[in-house]
């Protein structure tokens, strides 16, 4: 058995620690990174919950497989995304405005 | 506390290290290794808390895929090997995501710990039950993501053969017209 206010506090310091990423990051692929950083821990906080909780559906259990996916179909499009930038502007730094 | 909040505390706090380390680093591969580290050991907690399953595939689609996604991107955008302070904003912007970011552990720490961190986990997860229901209940939603990730394949492929602004079209194409008369 564990108590739940561990896994919650990891939720809460990983959502945090992304959230700083996004805003304090230039690069476009460490902005990703943070964004990676939030979405694992609402994966964390789904797989938590469905630890305690009867489910029928199981849905903390499936519900993170779902949103893993996603997530790679959301790298996919992302790296293309920054590579089409990369091509467009020789640079990948959100902070300068286009040509 | 008992042996499984011990080991919980000791994967956590790596977990939590290397993610901080991840978004501080001024190298921008060793960003991406500390990702490495990062969603590895939280496939270890995922193993703590009984999701078996979870643990695997956050192992194999994580660490395994998402994570070369992330090194090709930054070995495509020619990403610097040594220091790169540039990659990082100005410390004003730095001091304000700070800020925020310590605001939305606070916020979300007053909200879930109250609430839901009296609780005690016992049950084991059940690797048959969980399939039985990921094809029979969640059957369609499931269907639906193959769906998604062959668009996002697709439009991966589309944006990346974007064809490319191209510079100056009137002076080439009426050189070209000159060539040829």
């Amino acid at each position: 058995m564990i108590h739940l206010w561990l896994p919650l506090l990891l939720v809460c310091v990983l959502a945090g620690t992304g959230t700083y990423g996004v805003i304090a990051r230039r690069n476009a692929v460490l902005v990703l990174i943070g964004v990676e950083l939030i979405l694992n821990s609402a994966n964390l906080l789904f797989v938590t919950m469905g630890s305690v909780l009867d489910d029928k559906l199981h849905s903390g259990n499936v519900l993170p497989l779902f949103l893993i996916t996603i997530a790679a179909a959301e790298m996919g499009v992302a790296l293309a995304v920054i590579l089409a930038l990369f091509r467009d502007r020789g640079h990948i730094d959100l902070s300068e405005p286009g040509s | 506390m008992t042996t499984l909040d011990i080991l919980f505390g000791a994967v956590g706090l790596i977990t939590a290290a290397s993610a901080i380390l991840a978004v501080t680093t001024n190298q921008l591969v060793h960003a991406a290794l500390w990702l490495v580290v990062t969603l590895g050991t939280l496939a270890g907690c995922y193993l703590v808390l009984g999701a078996e399953l979870v643990a695997l595939v956050q192992l194999l689609v994580y660490v395994g895929a998402v994570i070369v996604l992330v090194l090709f991107a930054l070995m495509l955008t020619r990403a610097p090997v040594g220091r790169s302070p540039e990659s990082t904003s100005s410390p004003v912007q730095r001091v304000a995501g700070a800020v925020i970011g310590a605001g939305t552990t606070i916020l979300f720490a007053a909200v879930l710990l109250p609430a839901l961190g009296g609780a005690i986990q016992t049950r084991t997860a059940d690797t048959k039950g969980i399939a039985t229901q990921l094809f029979g209940s969640w059957v369609w939603p499931f269907e639906l993501l193959s769906v998604l990730l062959l668009v996002a394949l697709i439009a991966a492929l589309a944006v990346s053969r974007m064809p490319k602004k191209l510079p100056e079209p009137t002076v080439s194409s009426t050189m070209a017209e000159g060539e040829s008369a």
